[in-house]
C-alpha cells in the first residue's frame, strides 16, 4: 500500500478540503471540512480500498494522516 | 458457520405499538440549527417517539401483542410459545415474559423466556421461537420484541438522545407443514462488547454514588455510568463489514439468488450506515424500506416497525421473499430470508 496513493484516497473522503493542504504530517481533525462523518468516511474507505477494518480507537488514536496510513497498513 | 434452516412454520402475523409522544430532532436542544440539519442528512432521523416514565416496554409489546391476537382471531388457549427480546426489560428480576403470561392471560403451560439482545434481537427471537414451533408440538407462538431504549440514554449526549427511539411489537408464528420455513445465519464478536454499552448497574461493575457523577466527555456528549455509551466509528466499522458479509455467506450457503428476493428489511441504525450497507450490496433502494425518518433507531424493534409502517399493505395482501438482517450490541448480529403469504399486518398502535 503507497502513501500516495492513501492520500489520494483520503482527499476524495475530504471532497471540501484543499488538495494541497493534505500532506502526510497534516493533522487530519484540523484539515477543513472535518466531521464526525468524514470520520465514517475514513472507516468506510479503508474497508472498501483496503479491507480493513478500523475501530472508533484507531482513529481517536491517530493524530497525522501518516498515523492512519500505518495503521491501515498495520492490519 | 452457524447456519440453520428452520422448516414447517409460518410468518402469521405482525404488530408494532409507539408511545404517542413526538420528539423532533430540530428541537434537540443540544443541536443548533445547522447541527441538527447535519445530522438529519447523515442519521435520517427526523422525529421519533418517547415512552413516559410509566410506560415499559413490556407495555408497548402488551399493546401490540393484544391487537394482533384480536386481528387473528386467536384463542389465547392456543398460545404455546411467548418470548420476550429486550434489553429494557421491567425488572432485573424476574423475567419480564413472566408478567406478560399473566398479562396477555396465556395459559399456565406456555412455555415464556426472555432474551437479552438488542440490534439483532428480532432475527435470534424469530430462530428460537421458529426452533421451537417447527417440532409441531407447540403450534402457535408469540415474539415479542422491543426496547424503551430512550431511558438509558442521556438527554444531555448528543451521540445517542436523537438517534434512539422506543416502540414495541408482536410477531405471530404458528407451526404449518406446507412452508418452506426460515433460513438463518447468525454470529456473535464478543471483543466488541464495549462499542454499546451501560457501564454500571450490573453485576460486573455495580452500582456506586460514582454510578451517578455526570461527566462531560466532549462539548454535547454529557452522560453517567448507568446510561448508553455508544462508540459510533467502532459501531460503524462493524456494521458495513459484518451485515453485507452476513446476506453474502446466507445467500451463498442456501443458493438465493439476492434478485429475487422482494424487500430487504435491515436493522435501522442511521441512514448512512443502512446505505453504505445497501449501496455494497448492489440492492436497488426500492427494496429497503426505511423507518428511521419518523422512528429513529428503535434497537430490537426496527425489523417488524419497518415492516408494520413501511410494507403493510403487500405483505398483507400478497406473497413475497424477504431477507431481515439485524446487527449491532454485543456484537451480535444475523440475517434470516423466508416467503410470506398474506400475513396478518395490524394497524400501528399508538400508546
Amino acid at each position: 500500500m503507497e502513501l500516495k496513493k492513501f492520500i489520494t484516497n483520503l482527499e476524495d473522503v475530504f471532497e471540501d478540503a484543499d488538495p494541497i493542504t493534505i500532506k502526510p504530517e497534516s493533522s487530519f481533525r484540523d484539515l477543513e471540512g472535518y466531521s464526525s462523518l468524514v470520520a465514517l468516511s475514513i472507516i468506510a474507505m479503508a474497508d472498501e480500498m483496503y479491507n480493513v477494518k478500523l475501530k472508533g480507537d484507531d482513529i481517536r488514536k491517530a493524530n497525522t494522516i501518516e498515523d492512519l496510513f500505518n495503521i491501515i497498513n498495520s492490519k | 458457520m452457524a447456519f440453520l434452516h428452520i422448516p414447517d412454520v409460518r410468518l402469521a402475523g405482525v404488530a408494532a405499538c409507539v408511545p404517542k409522544a413526538i420528539l423532533e430532532t430540530s428541537r434537540y436542544a443540544g443541536f443548533s440549527k445547522d447541527e441538527a440539519e447535519k445530522f438529519i442528512s447523515s442519521t435520517g432521523v427526523e422525529r421519533r417517539r418517547i415512552a413516559d416514565e410509566n410506560i415499559t416496554t413490556s407495555d408497548l409489546c402488551l399493546k401490540a401483542a393484544e391487537k394482533l391476537i384480536s386481528d387473528l382471531n386467536w384463542s389465547r388457549d392456543e398460545i404455546d410459545c411467548l418470548i420476550f427480546v429486550t434489553q429494557t426489560p421491567d425488572y432485573i428480576l424476574p423475567a419480564t415474559s413472566c408478567l406478560l403470561q399473566d398479562r396477555l392471560k396465556l395459559k399456565e403451560g406456555v412455555f415464556a423466556l426472555d432474551i437479552s439482545l438488542g440490534c439483532s434481537g428480532w432475527i435470534y427471537g424469530l430462530q428460537v421461537i421458529t426452533s421451537m414451533l417447527s417440532h409441531g408440538q407447540l403450534k402457535k407462538g408469540l415474539l415479542l420484541v422491543g426496547d424503551t431504549i430512550l431511558k438509558p440514554c442521556s438527554p444531555g449526549d448528543k451521540s445517542t438522545y436523537p438517534l434512539f427511539g422506543d416502540a414495541g411489537t408482536a410477531t405471530a408464528l404458528e407451526y404449518n407443514r406446507t412452508v418452506s420455513g426460515f433460513k438463518f445465519h447468525t454470529a456473535t464478536d464478543g471483543t466488541g462488547f464495549e462499542a454499546i454499552i451501560i457501564p454500571d448497574g450490573g453485576y460486573r461493575n455495580g452500582t456506586h454514588l460514582s454510578s451517578f457523577e455526570m461527566i462531560e466527555f466532549e462539548p454535547g456528549i454529557k452522560r453517567n455510568r448507568l446510561q448508553t455509551v455508544l462508540d459510533g466509528m467502532s459501531v460503524f466499522s462493524f456494521g458495513i463489514s459484518k451485515a453485507p458479509e452476513s446476506i453474502r455467506l446466507l445467500t451463498e450457503n442456501y443458493g438465493i439468488d439476492l434478485e429475487q428476493v422482494d424487500y430487504f428489511l435491515f436493522h435501522q441504525a442511521n441512514l448512512f450506515m443502512n446505505e453504505k450497507i445497501r449501496k455494497k450490496l448492489k440492492i436497488p433502494s426500492e427494496k429497503v424500506p426505511y423507518s428511521i425518518k419518523n422512528y429513529g433507531n428503535t434497537s430490537s424493534a426496527t425489523i417488524p416497525l419497518t415492516i408494520v409502517t413501511e410494507i403493510k399493505d403487500v405483505i398483507a395482501n400478497s406473497s413475497k421473499n424477504l431477507v431481515a438482517c439485524g446487527f449491532g450490541v454485543g456484537l451480535s448480529w444475523g440475517t434470516v430470508q423466508f416467503f410470506t403469504d398474506r400475513v396478518i399486518c395490524s394497524d400501528l398502535i399508538e400508546y
